[in-house]
């Protein structure tokens, strides 16, 4: 088949894929997987941005969604009036320590020429100033965080609409992005990727121990929705009337209609960061960015300014990433930092891209999709092989339950393989970036 | 005067000690990514399920051996097990150069595209382990708990603090010291411990002198996954063993191997002490040690605790980045930046 | 007779040829020299010689025997050693360390052998315990010739051996090639630095555009007034 007839050919295999659970297992669960395929998809895009357009080896994308994840917490939320009253002050002092600090720092590398003075006085200026931030620290976060600790505990949010957490989302994985540049991307890359792995985890680690900001592992539920909850529908009239007019039950037809109202909203942010990202691709600014990425070197023996555009694709492709993170946590209705996991997040996006094909904005979607179908289908499919495996034993041998049991991670396994087989027989994915000569 | 013996005391038993052993462990884990890195040019991202697998297979001939009653009372039944782990890495790890790695070898691919392809192998083992034993923990150690008991200790001493020295710490100290020595010994004064130093050093010369380059790359597997196997092992026994520890471990150990130089294997052990000890002291709580030895007016009401216990890893994450950017090549000017 | 001969060499790294059919040769005991100007293919023929490129036509013949067909570490083993341009030493590893690499390929015992080197080189023998990658060039370039010297080569092939180093290092090194050349050894060379190499040389090769264009004696050659017009600078 022809290069162009691929990338079409591809998506209506997965239509069709798709179609098969819907009318095999249920529509219900076909609507979930597409949510969360279209969600994967644009973190995927996210990544493909930085290492296919740049080359830039991101290991860390579960930190951007995480933190896209707690601004749908810090935007949506009420904000707990006692938790403010207690401790809100003392936070604002300590922000204020932070900054002080951070700008005495900076005074002291500018002002004091380079040597021993000047790293003993940032040392000695790094101690005080942790230590002023503890003393407004140690004492607000307690307080905020004994206001109701079963229920909150933490400062709430903003209260404002929800879906206004998406860009936000996208803004805060953009700001850390930024400075994750700044420290690391002069790094090479596989040293690059271990950095990205370590600021992941300590995002998810001061996600999951700093109570007051977002709960911490005791989680944040009760999300505000964009879409009308099930219930709600339920107890509708009109629409239990409508559902029997097409021939559903009432319960199936309105959590499939909040699916689907879902799977719109995430299209439509789909459909305008795709159009985004295929109109940066194709444009000057990123025909640069592509050349830098196949040869650096020349790029900067020509002038161009390599480390600012290394700089602004990470950013990009960090927001992106952020902005899939609110999505996400929005569709659970809670933040749960506890499921961000590396394996999860950070490695099988990577697969999607590597198979979708990377430096590919049709094959990171594509990518998306595929590999978090198979991810979904592969732990019943897992199950069901095992059980086949397995069907030589008697029922009650423990053996069997065990590797009952470990069915489900076999989908890692299989992952693993995909990873491996795309990367020796088909290294440019399945929607490969177009040779342009 | 009492009181500064028994500050000493807790900070030994609290500190130095849980310090010394996690260090062991470390040095260990890193000085297989080092070697790895070395010969084979690429940091190896499936290393932590290394670890994982070896250390699940002595544990399944652990369990096997303590059901045939075999023992090597007081000592851990999982010593007499660790051949058989060691084994079943080093297999492993074969079979993944032999049908992953020797390709993108032979076509001298770029180290990140290496990279990419250890986390596929990372996938595979990570699912196979918890296929095999499941994602749970799993205890595994037997034989005599304490070398020193705190009660004993104390009584012996008359001192309010105790010191307990586990019986896995020790072990782990005393095999950590044994196998650096030997492997010191064999990458100085062996034929093939030279070979694969000069393979390191200059591959285009060493292959000039007649080094066979398959060889170098057994050889290193082997090492890798031995000494995988062991540090897994020591860390089961100390803690306990769970699958995704090991992944979390990784962070650490590159942070080891890369604060001591990577490709450097004294800088491997250095490094490993440096960040175990970081992330101990950083995350200890001083409260008890300062109320020994500050007077009274002065005892601290909080635990004086610099960062929770939480943040460990952050601690060897720092610690890297700053090594990284103040001086990339670490403590002994390892490879490449 | 020679003990080593390229003949009528046609080759290059897998595009165009870059060797026309050049022949160069060297008797056991004597240094020959190829020299020329730039892109001449002068370290293309020390390289075909030593079976890093594929010969489309000619062969190498060593002793006697054609070993044209061989690799190069084969050819290691039948007595030629090469030392390359740069990166010509285990810069982490002791002096005495890189030689023990030289003999990596023998069996039996070599000391005797390492003696001879620091007979021949005293400033190794005085700094066999440091770094090699902590001598300087001159001092690194001894290491080089040591390392490949430990196999007792028949041949020892120098590819530009006084590239980049001052005067007086490099009348030193030529000081210690000749008495390499005393011990019996077959020496080619190729080198930038015509004069001064062919004033050591007993056999000279100047290429031009992968053809021989002038050979003859070290001395001759230096005389030829076409020659040193050309390529010595008068």
């Amino acid at each position: 088949m022809t290069s162009s007839m691929r990338g079409p050919i591809c998506f209506a295999i997965m239509a069709a894929l798709l179609m098969i659970v819907g009318f095999g297992q249920s529509w219900s669960v076909a609507l979930s997987i597409i949510n969360l395929c279209l969600i994967s998809s644009i973190m995927a895009l996210g990544l493909n941005m930085q290492w296919g357009y740049a080359g830039l080896f991101n290991v860390g994308v579960m930190g951007f969604a995480a933190l896209g994840g707690v601004a749908a917490v810090l935007v949506s939320m009420p904000p707990i009036q006692e938790a403010w009253t207690a401790g809100g002050w003392d936070m604002l002092w300590t922000l204020a320590m932070l900054i002080g600090t951070v700008l005495a720092v900076l005074g002291v590398r500018r002002l004091v020429p380079s040597g021993g003075l000047r790293i003993i006085l940032t040392l000695v200026v790094l101690l005080c100033g942790y230590g002023l931030i503890r003393v407004f620290f140690d004492p607000a976060a307690d307080a905020i965080e004994d206001v109701n600790p079963a229920k909150t505990g933490y400062l709430g949010g903003l209260g404002l609409p929800i879906l206004l957490a998406w860009p936000v989302g996208g803004l805060v994985a953009a700001g850390a992005a930024w400075l994750i540049a700044k420290i690391a991307l002069g790094l090479r890359a596989d040293y690059l990727a271990i950095a990205t792995l370590g600021i992941a985890e300590i995002i998810l680690a001061v996600l999951k121990n700093e109570d007051w900001l977002a709960r911490g592992v005791k989680n944040v539920s009760g999300l505000e929705r964009p879409v009308p909850y099930e219930v709600e529908l339920q107890a509708s009239a009109q629409f239990e009337s409508w559902a029997h007019a097409i021939g559903m039950e009432t319960v199936e037809a309105s959590t499939i209609l909040v699916k689907l109202c879902y799977a719109g909203l995430f299209l439509a942010v789909l459909v305008v960061i795709m159009v985004l990202a295929q109109k940066a691709l194709h444009s000057p600014w990123g025909r640069m960015m592509r050349a830098i990425r196949d040869n650096e070197v020349s790029a900067e023996a020509m002038g161009k300014n390599v480390t600012r555009r290394h700089l602004e694709i990470f950013v990009i492709g960090g927001a992106v990433m952020g902005v899939a993170g609110a999505m996400l946590t929005t569709l659970d209705g809670q933040f749960t930092p506890g499921t961000y996991q590396p394996l999860r997040f950070t490695f099988l996006i990577w697969v999607m891209v590597i198979v979708g094909g990377s430096g590919n904005n049709w094959g990171a979607v594509l990518g998306g999709f595929f590999i978090w179908f198979i991810w979904i289908e592969a732990e019943p499919a897992g199950l069901w092989l095992m059980d086949f495996i397995t069907s030589g034993l008697s029922p009650e041998s423990a053996l069997r339950a065990h590797l009952l049991q470990g069915a489900a991670y076999m989908r890692l396994c299989v992952m693993g393989l995909i990873l491996l087989l795309a990367l020796r027989f088909a290294p440019r994915g399945l929607i490969p970036e177009p040779v342009r000569r | 005067m009492e009181g500064l013996i028994n500050a000493i005391v807790l900070f030994s038993n609290f500190v130095l000690i849980p310090g010394m052993a996690y260090g062991s462990q470390l040095a260990l884990g890193a000085l297989g990514v080092t070697l790895i890195y070395s010969i084979l040019r690429f940091a190896n991202f499936a290393h932590g399920d290394l670890m994982a697998f070896g250390t699940m297979f002595v544990i399944l001939i652990t369990w096997w051996l303590q059901s045939i009653g075999v023992g090597i009372d007081p000592l851990p039944t999982a010593l007499l097990a660790l051949p058989f782990g060691m084994a079943a890495a080093i297999a492993i790890s074969l079979l993944s150069d032999r049908f992953v790695y020797r390709f993108y070898r032979r076509n001298k691919s770029p180290a990140v595209i290496f990279v990419i392809v250890s986390i596929g192998v990372m996938f595979l083992m990570n699912g196979l382990v918890r296929v095999i034993i499941g994602p749970n923990d799993r205890e595994f150690g037997d034989g005599a708990r304490f070398l020193i008991k705190a009660r004993e200790f104390k009584e012996a001493t008359g001192l309010n603090e105790g010191l307990a020295l586990k019986l896995s710490q020790g072990l782990t100290i005393a095999v950590t010291f044994v196998v650096v020595i030997a492997l010191f010994w064999f990458l100085q004064k062996s034929r093939t411990g030279k070979a694969m130093r000069a393979y390191s050093d200059n591959e285009d010369l060493a292959l000039l002198s007649g080094v066979s380059p398959d060889r170098v790359v057994i050889v290193a597997w082997v090492i890798a996954g031995s000494l995988a196997t062991i540090a897994g092992t020591l860390y089961g026994l100390d803690k306990s063993f769970k699958p995704f520890t090991y992944f979390q471990l990784l962070l650490p150990i590159f942070a080891a191997a890369i604060v001591g130089g990577i490709g450097h294997p004294v800088g491997a052990v250095v490094g490993g002490y440096v960040i175990a000890f970081s992330e101990v002291t950083v995350t200890y709580a001083y409260k008890k040690f300062l109320i020994y030895i500050v007077p009274e007016s002065w005892e601290p009401e909080s635990l004086v605790q610099l960062l929770s216990t939480e943040y460990k890893f952050a601690v060897s994450f720092v610690i890297l980045v700053v090594v990284l950017l103040v001086r990339p090549t670490g403590i002994f000017k390892g490879k490449v930046l | 007779m020679s003990i080593l001969l390229g003949e009528n060499m046609v080759g290059g790294y897998g595009g165009a040829d870059i060797l026309q059919g050049c022949t160069v040769a060297v008797d056991a005991g004597e240094i020959a020299v190829i020299v020329g100007p730039n892109g001449a293919g002068k370290s293309t023929a020390m390289k075909a010689v030593f079976g890093m490129l594929n010969l489309r036509e000619g062969r190498v013949v060593l002793d006697g025997k054609d070993i044209t067909a061989l690799s190069p570490q084969a050819r290691v083993k039948e007595g030629m050693a090469f030392v390359p341009q740069t990166n010509n030493v285990f810069s982490g590893m002791t002096v005495e360390e890189n030689l023990e690499m030289g003999a990596y390929l023998r069996t039996d015992d070599f000391s005797g052998t390492m003696e001879q080197i620091y007979d021949l080189f005293p400033i190794l023998k005085e700094k066999r315990r440091q770094a090699a990658g902590e001598l300087s060039g001159g001092q690194r370039q001894q290491v080089a010739f040591g390392r490949a010297l430990m196999t007792e080569p028949r041949v020892l092939m120098l590819d530009e051996p006084t590239a980049g180093v001052s005067p007086i290092v490099m009348d030193e090194l030529f000081d210690r090639i000749i008495e390499v050349g005393r011990t019996g050894v077959a020496v080619l060379m190729v080198e930038q630095n015509a004069a001064q190499a062919l004033e050591i040389a007993n056999t000279g090769y100047v290429l031009v555009t992968g053809e021989n264009r002038f050979t003859d004696t070290g001395a001759a050659l230096l005389a030829n007034p076409e020659v040193r017009r050309s390529f010595l600078g008068g």
